[in-house]
């Protein structure tokens, strides 16, 4: 019962919000969508207590295929995982419902936006509580429309709608490599009941495939292709260039969906799957992999961004990344771990980030910042309380949860645990830097803003600043709160995440050297000390070190061409083979010999028959006796003769 | 077949009935003041045609000749008489405004269409060749005479004329056609002409009436408007007054049709091998040319014609099919035709602007928005005609290419199919007309009562056909197995 009316009064906010949203007005819509989310938020907070460390139990819906053999149900999954999930979105996404109150105070269409926001709340609760892989991919779905509406939601702006349309595209790649994993699993398990699976996983070990005379081993080509599904939702590297272009949202959106829940979601794919992941090493690998590249790569590409929540959003795609590599090294409960600190802190820089733009009447390019810390004093101390929480400073929920990643990946055993440890470290300093760099350019020195907009800035109202302030004190207190989750004998999670036998890292990870316990904080140092020096000290710096690096500095500054290449790549390409189907398939043969070709025919037939049509009396008669002799012609020599 | 000598009169109470009304209302009409009479006249006429539609469903339909074998009164004569009846009483109703606005309502209007009335009545009880040249006669006198009414107009006189004119060639082969049969075969009589060339008859088929049929056949392709007999149907739908154009398009189009069938399917039912090619021949052209000459039609009415044209090759798709499915198909395919025509002419008399009446298609821009109910009936008789389902237009189409196919006939139907999507195109371009383009200028409201009475039922019998439609169906079914090829007793050996 606790968890259906979790589960279901966002969606009962979003169906009242959404459908009856004229007639409510804005302030009916808003009070519904959060009276309902603040309920739900509530109920995962006593979810809390009583479930956490408890075996996994279902709590069933109702059946919904039955065809067959094949038979899904929909029922709500509540195990330590889920319990953990739950709360994040619901915490996080109640008071960015609030927050938004504040922020969309002005907008045109208010019920919509609280609509969207609060399907996307039940589609991502769908997404953590299902009980099978069918549920699952309705929830991925569902939050994936949600993300293209709210990323459109001022579907006036072309480049809204753009960005939209990018994601959305983006995401079908990924999502096209989970219905594969789905189809997959069905093909190999013969269900797709996470139960049935995951009982079954270790009997299906060394299994092979065969796809186009190839053969691969089963469990890795699922894990492989669950994790395409990850990689697009959670933008890893090469399906990454849909989250920067989804800032076109409204701010509260970035906070909630490509921040704290749905971006994570891939995340929460391979913890929930680590019983497969355990017995596919080489699909670990490349997890690996891809998440300590991404972790470096948007790293860098932080550094060079003007835009603020272009920075941010940079920093969503590195701190993902290493979410990712800790599940890769075999460490989920740190991935998930640093899920949960960062959807607080990421949280709270949104929206740090949108009461600036707030202030700022709408300005988002810190190049025309700096200098707002004495006129915006909460949202400046709430900022860096979320920035110390992001590059990990000793106290904060971030150095907990950044610390047992390096540390796990120090430890592993996995073939790339070295690669995944040096960047890690390096993205560290590099998270620190732009981070600095973001604080220091936004909030200290000379103002460099339009005279005119420096008179309007103010605070945000406090619907706006009680969130920030509530997500600061999770940002501060979420380390502490849940280190127990990295407990070594993994007994805390009570089987919602497995480590194989062989699997040891959350043990070995507490036993590394001190130096490299040592080193994300000399690293965290090392970063803030460069910004600071770079744009407090000397603030000509910058501009002589992009001088004198201009290559990299232009590569980073266009995010590593990644978007111009899949212009050329694929947009193009594809732009021109649908410019050959339309003008020379469609247009050229099926509307030319087709629709167009036959009407036309049929007009000429017209015409030249009423031309028949003279209006003598004398043709009209010629006309009968010509057919009165056809036919008796006919007669004659065809039927009779 | 001594029942000739019976002077039991009972099954001719209808064309009595009509034809006491005529001379009555005649003497009535000319007694009285000119402007008084009509509105006395016209409102009687259409009493007794609905009496004599009345009439017409109740008698016993037990098949009897009588008048010396030139009539014949059965289910068939029946089915077509109460149509033929009623589509005449509501062409009437349907112009009785339009008369008024257009001074042509002289009492002598609607005497001629009871004139032409008894005409077709008689003509679907025709039971002789020389029955069915005199009931033909009767019926387009008074109708060459209807469409040159407006008389002081030029264009109206000219498509009297050319009526006139181009019936009397018409009558004229189908004159000499019914000489050579009688030369041939040495009977007038149905009946005799059946036996004599019944299956078992040893003397087959005489070449000379064969080609007499052709010509008769030809003669009734006129009356039909079918192609190539056709060429008169826009000129005089066009010049003559709308309300005798509705009439026209409607109930003669029945009688001839039913005409037809008594003609070809009764006596001639055994030489269907004969005359099947020739009508199809016919039926396939006036589908075609129906079809593509609609197309670039401006005028209302001219395309009104083409449609009609379309329409009766539809019909004769059944006709060519000369099996009893055949008939039936036909018979659902005239009564739905009628509904429809009527419908759709009401509409057409519901174009009145400023004390005018308007022709061109482009009138109807934007209907919808100034008289959504108008626009709706319309909407629902041109997708009829377009052979849209679930309204009625689609199942006459249906039944009539389903005989066909059933018949072997199916490159017939396939053309008729394609002939009917291209059809389409002019149909939905009115709907389109209606409901999407700007609007023009709204028209007045439908004056006459008569008209929106007229024209609502007729919706209302196109739309909801496919919830009843068994009635129809049952009274069809009734009539072709009345008609059919005579019913297979002993065989002759």
């Amino acid at each position: 019962m606790l968890h259906l009316v979790l589960v279901f009064s966002p969606l009962l906010g979003a169906l009242l919000a959404g459908l009856f949203g004229r007639r409510l007005g804005d302030r009916g819509a808003q009070l519904v969508t959060c009276g309902l989310m603040v309920v739900s938020a509530t109920c995962s907070v006593i979810g809390l207590f009583l479930h956490l460390g408890e075996p996994a139990f279902k709590v069933p819906v109702l059946r919904w295929i039955e065809v067959g053999s094949f038979q899904v149900d929909w029922a709500l999954r509540v195990d330590t995982l889920s319990t953990v999930m739950m709360f994040v979105v619901s915490f996080v996404s109640c008071f960015i419902h609030i927050y938004s109150i504040g922020y969309m105070a002005h907008d045109a269409s208010v019920p919509r936006f609280f609509a969207y926001l609060s399907l996307f709340t039940f589609m991502m609760l769908m997404l953590v509580t299902s009980d099978n892989l069918l549920q699952l991919y309705f929830g991925w779905e569902g939050v994936g429309v949600a993300s293209y509406l709210l990323i459109g939601f001022w579907y006036t702006r072309p480049s809204a709608c753009a960005a939209a349309i990018k994601a959305f595209i983006v995401n079908r790649v990924g999502d096209f490599g989970l219905a594969l994993g789905v189809a997959l699993c069905f093909f190999v398990f013969d269900s797709i009941a996470y139960d049935v699976i995951f009982a079954e996983a270790a009997g299906h070990a060394g299994e092979t495939v065969q796809v186009f005379g190839l053969s691969a081993d089963a469990l890795t080509l699922i894990a492989l292709l669950l994790f395409v599904g990850a990689m697009g939702k959670s933008a890893q590297l090469g399906l990454h260039t849909w989250l920067p272009d989804a800032m076109e949202g409204p701010t509260p959106v970035s906070a909630l969906i490509h921040a704290a829940t749905m971006v994570t979601a891939g995340v929460f794919l391979v913890a929930r799957f680590s019983p497969v992941y355990e017995l596919a090493p080489a699909a670990l690998a490349v997890v690996t992999v891809v998440g300590a590249s991404t972790a470096f790569f948007a790293a860098t590409v932080g550094l060079t961004q003007f835009d603020i929540k272009r920075v941010i959003a940079y920093s969503t795609c590195s701190q993902l990344g290493y979410m990712f590599f800790a599940c890769g090294v075999g460490a989920y409960a740190a991935g998930i771990f640093h899920l949960m600190t960062h959807a607080f802190f990421k949280a709270l820089l949104f929206l740090g980030a949108g009461s600036v733009i707030h202030a700022m009447s709408d300005e988002q390019d810190m190049r025309r910042m700096g200098g707002l810390a004495d006129k915006i004093k909460i949202t400046y101390a709430m900022m860096w309380i979320g920035t110390l929480a992001l590059v990990g400073f000793p106290g904060t929920a971030g150095f907990f949860s950044k610390d047992a990643i390096l540390e796990a990946a120090w430890a592993s055993h996995n073939a790339f645990h070295l690669y995944a440890f040096w960047l890690g470290l390096a993205a560290a300093v590099l998270t620190a830097f732009y981070s600095g760099r973001l604080m220091f350019l936004t909030f200290h020195g000379e103002s460099r803003a339009d005279p005119h907009v420096m008179e309007h800035v103010h605070e945000s109202p406090p619907v706006m600043t009680v969130p920030l302030v509530v997500l600061a004190v999770g940002a501060l207190l979420a380390g502490w709160l849940g280190k127990g989750m990295l407990d070594a004998e993994g007994a805390w999670w009570a089987g919602a995440i497995v480590t194989g036998p062989d699997n040891h890292v959350l043990h070995a990870m507490h036993e590394v050297p001190f130096l490299v316990k040592l080193a994300p904080t000399l690293a965290m140092a090392t970063g803030l000390g460069l910004s600071w020096l770079f744009y407090v000290k000397m603030p000509d710096l910058p501009e002589r070190v992009a001088t004198a690096l201009r290559p990299l500095h232009t590569f980073l500054y266009n995010k590593w061409y990644f978007d111009e290449l899949y212009d050329f790549l694929f947009v193009r390409p594809a732009l021109v083979l649908g410019r050959i189907f339309w003008q020379g398939g469609d247009v050229g043969i099926i509307d030319r010999f087709g629709p167009d070709g036959v009407a036309r025919t049929a007009l000429a037939g017209g015409a030249r028959t009423v031309r028949l049509q003279t209006g003598y009396v004398y043709h009209y008669a010629f006309a009968m006796l010509i057919g009165l002799v056809l036919l008796v012609g006919l007669y004659l020599f065809v039927i009779g003769g | 077949m001594p029942a000739s000598l019976h002077l039991d009169l009972v099954p001719l109470l209808p064309e009595l009935v009509l034809t006491v009304a005529a001379l009555l209302l005649l003497v009535l009409g000319a007694a009285r003041e000119r402007v008084r009479a009509a509105g006395i006249v016209a409102p009687l006429t259409v009493l007794a045609l609905l009496v004599a539609a009345a009439l017409a469903g109740v008698l016993d339909r037990t098949p009897q000749t009588l008048l010396g074998g030139h009539f014949r009164f059965d289910a068939m004569a029946a089915f077509l008489k109460v149509l033929v009846f009623l589509g005449v009483a509501a062409s009437l109703l349907l112009g009785s405004s339009y008369v008024e606005d257009e001074r042509i309502d002289r009492f002598e209007l609607p005497l001629l269409a009871l004139f032409s009335a008894l005409g077709m009545g008689l003509m679907v009880s025709a039971e002789s060749l020389l029955g069915l040249y005199m009931a033909l006669e009767l019926q387009s006198l008074p109708l060459y005479v209807m469409a040159a009414f407006q008389r002081d107009q030029l264009r109206s006189t000219e498509a009297g004329l050319k009526y006139f004119v181009l019936g009397a060639l018409a009558s004229g082969m189908l004159l000499y056609g019914c000489s050579l049969i009688y030369g041939f075969t040495g009977t007038l009589s149905f009946t005799t002409l059946a036996q004599s060339f019944g299956p078992g008859s040893p003397a087959g088929v005489p070449t000379g009436a064969v080609v007499g049929l052709v010509f008769v056949i030809a003669g009734l392709a006129f009356k039909l408007a079918a192609v190539p007999f056709h060429m008169w149907t826009p000129d005089v739908y066009e010049g003559a007054p709308t309300s005798v154009t509705a009439f026209l398009a409607a109930a003669p189009k029945v009688a001839a049709v039913g005409l037809t069938l008594r003609l070809l399917m009764g006596p001639m039912a055994d030489w269907v091998g004969q005359w099947q090619q020739v009508v199809a021949l016919v039926a396939l052209a006036s589908m075609v040319l129906g079809a593509l000459a609609g197309l670039v039609q401006t005028n209302i009415k001219r395309l009104m014609a083409y449609s009609g044209i379309a329409n009766v090759g539809f019909a004769l798709v059944g006709v060519a099919a000369g099996t009893r499915e055949g008939v039936e198909a036909a018979l659902v395919y005239v009564a739905i035709y009628l509904a429809m025509t009527l419908g759709a002419f009401g509409c057409i008399l519901a174009m009145r602007r400023q004390g005018t009446y308007v022709e061109r298609i482009d009138e109807l821009a934007g209907l919808s928005t100034r008289q959504p109910l108008l626009a709706a009936a319309l909407a629902i008789f041109m997708f009829s005609l377009a052979g849209i389902p679930p309204l009625a237009g689609f199942f006459g189409k249906y039944f009539v290419f389903f005989a066909a196919v059933k018949a072997g006939l199916v490159w017939l139907a396939i053309a008729g199919v394609l002939a009917s999507v291209v059809a389409a195109y002019y149909y939905l371009r009115i709907v389109k007309l209606a409901y999407f383009d700007p609007p023009a200028e709204p028209f007045e409201p439908p004056s006459g009562p008569g008209l929106r009475l007229v024209t609502g039922l007729a919706a209302i019998l196109v739309a909801g056909f496919v919830v009843l439609p068994g009635p129809l169906f049952d009274a069809a079914a009734g009539a072709a197995a009345s008609l059919g090829p005579p019913a297979p007793t002993a065989p002759v050996r």
